[in-house]
């Protein structure tokens, strides 16, 4: 139990993308911050990744970072199914959309998405934003 | 007294038919004379108590007559009349010539030469009432055909008219269908242009979205580098190794980080072209808002002058105005519109620099004074819009190109050859206008816009 209660402390962020080096990126981007046990990051290569990673560990998910356009489910479904599954306690929502997508702009801020992103990604506001979810 | 008679009508009888007066004038006199030389003869016929010799001359008087007629063409159509005469002359000649030759025997028998006399008149007068009537019935008849003719001649008139018509009619059928077809062949012409450059506009969108990724894993993981790098010169630095090892490995460092930068940089460039390729498929931003076009354009062209007297201080130019004041404001997308002006004045400017450039040491441009026009016209529910540069102009090659994405004929990093192309989409497609562009190389380059105004 003590271990969870620190576990609280971490900000436990779900990165979904179907690039497989955004792994690599965001390990080191945030290099500094997961070394001092600010932030935790999990990665989903799909949608349905995503999900099935969310009904293991929905609980410790406070924020999901999600790619709109991925081959089978979309971030858009996603966003969707998340906000139907998961209406208790949701997790924050941070949409990463290309650049000059309105509509998807649109579809997702009316589906309840909380932030956007738009590509490529400016990383110093991404860590301003997480800094201040983190310590707010 | 007889002679006087039959020469006085005979007189009066070719006058009337061949209306000498009019027709012969000078035939005309001449009966004139015969007439007055009768009259005289029979004067003179009574004042010499009816003289024998002044009787005589009545033979050959009429015969003088006779020959004139028989001998002049102009008096062919009475002969046949004349000859009624032949027997009355005839009659009259044999019994003055009797009478000359033996008196006496012819006072036995002048009462049969009188009666003969008689006859020859009354035959004479007879033929000449005949020919009077046939004269008429050919008349009526020359009276018929020239009615006829007349009624001819309108017939063919009319005809003619209608000919004319038809022809004239046909002429402007002709000319407008040929009207037609040129403009056909205009539509035509715009439809394949237009076509070509949507498909290329989404060929272009396409592969900036499929760039775009990668691009980004570049920008990225290049940025992420220069971070690494300085971390690993403060571990370094935190380390116990010879201070010339700690400098060897910090210049390898101070390269890797330079050659990071190096890529973020040229990505960055790369990024901002993808930037510019994807606004040709994004959906336009904002709806159509009434705008003062002539304050759009102002300031538009204010920006690009000033954007390029900040790069080139020596730089330049007139800047004339020409606003139609009556135009209000028009329904259009004002931030895609404005970009429009943007690229037009741009390379405006830079067309006018560059000829600057170009003759900086040519005496014949020594005079050479760099203008750019903005023209605005609202005429027949549509407005007018020309940016006109007396700059380098281009020749038709490249003039055929520039509504193509990329073709640009600035230095590499000047220009990404996406403004016209793009300026040629919101004008045609968002804005539903034209534009059209003339130029003459060396001479200058006027652009025209055209958007209906509703």
């Amino acid at each position: 139990m003590k271990f969870e209660n620190r576990i609280l402390l971490y900000m436990k962020i779900l990165v979904v993308d179907d690039e497989p080096d955004v792994k690599a990126l965001f390990e080191q981007r945030f290099r500094r911050e997961i070394r001092n046990g600010e932030f935790e990051f999990s990665f989903a290569f799909s949608g349905e990744d995503a999900i099935e990673f969310l009904d293991v560990h929905a609980s410790e998910i406070v924020m999901i970072l999600s790619d709109i356009n991925m081959p089978g489910m979309s971030g858009i479904e996603l966003l969707k199914t998340i906000r139907k599954d998961h209406p208790m306690a949701p997790p924050i929502v941070m949409m990463i959309t290309a650049y000059g997508d309105t509509d998807n702009y649109e579809q997702a801020m009316k589906l309840g998405a909380d932030d956007f992103l738009t590509k490529p990604v400016n990383f110093t506001e991404l860590k301003q934003k997480l800094q201040e979810r983190y310590e707010g | 007294m007889d002679f006087f008679f039959v020469v006085f009508f005979l007189i009066q009888f070719i006058r009337k038919r061949l209306n000498t007066h009019v027709s012969l004038p000078e035939w005309d006199k001449k009966l004139l004379l015969a007439r007055y030389t009768a009259i005289g003869l029979l004067s003179a016929f009574y004042i010499l108590n009816e003289s024998a010799f002044v009787h005589w001359l009545w033979y050959p008087f009429v015969l003088y007559i006779l020959y004139i007629i028989y001998n002049e063409k102009d008096f062919e159509s009475i002969r046949a009349t004349v000859q009624s005469l032949f027997p009355f002359i005839i009659v009259g000649f044999l019994g003055d010539f009797f009478k000359l030759v033996a008196p006496t025997q012819y006072r036995e028998y002048h009462d049969y030469f009188d009666v003969a006399k008689a006859f020859s008149f009354l035959w004479m007068l007879a033929l000449w009432y005949n020919f009077q009537k046939q004269q008429k019935v050919l008349d009526k008849e020359r009276e018929e055909q020239k009615r006829k003719d007349e009624e001819n001649e309108a017939k063919k008139t009319s005809l003619e008219y209608l000919v004319a018509e038809r022809t004239q009619e046909l002429t402007i059928q002709t000319i407008e269908l040929q009207r037609a077809l040129d403009e056909l062949k205009a539509t035509q012409n715009q439809l394949v242009q237009s076509e070509k450059m949507a498909s290329l506009g989404e060929l272009t969108a396409g592969i900036a979205h499929e760039i775009q990724n990668p691009l980004n894993f570049v920008n990225n993981f290049s940025e992420v580098s220069v971070e690494l790098c300085q971390e690993l010169e403060e571990e370094i630095n935190k380390t116990e190794i010879p201070a010339a090892d700690k400098e060897y490995i910090a210049g390898i460092i101070s390269d890797l980080s330079q050659n990071q930068q190096k890529i973020t940089h040229h990505g960055k460039r790369a990024d901002s072209i993808v930037k510019g390729m994807l606004q040709h498929s994004r959906a336009s931003s904002g709806t159509k808002e009434p705008t003062d076009i002539n304050a759009l354009a102002d300031e538009y062209m204010r920006l690009a002058y000033h954007g390029l007297r900040a790069k080139d201080k020596e730089f330049n130019a007139t800047l004339t105005t020409d606003f139609d004041p009556t135009i209000g404001k028009i329904e259009v997308l004002p931030q895609d519109l404005g970009r429009v002006f943007l690229n037009l004045f741009t390379n405006a400017f830079y067309a006018v620099a560059e000829k600057k450039r170009v003759n900086k040491n040519n005496p014949a441009f020594a005079n050479y004074k760099p203008e750019v026009k903005i023209i605005t016209k609202l005429f027949g529910g549509k407005l007018y819009i020309r940016v006109a540069d007396n700059g380098t102009g281009m020749p038709e090659s490249v003039k055929s190109k520039i509504f193509q994405p990329f073709f640009t004929t600035k230095p590499t990093g000047q220009g990404t050859g996406l403004g016209l192309s793009m300026s040629y989409d919101i004008i045609t497609k968002s804005h539903d206008g034209i534009l059209d562009v003339s130029s003459t190389a060396g001479e200058g380059t006027e652009f025209k816009i055209t958007l209906p105004v509703s």
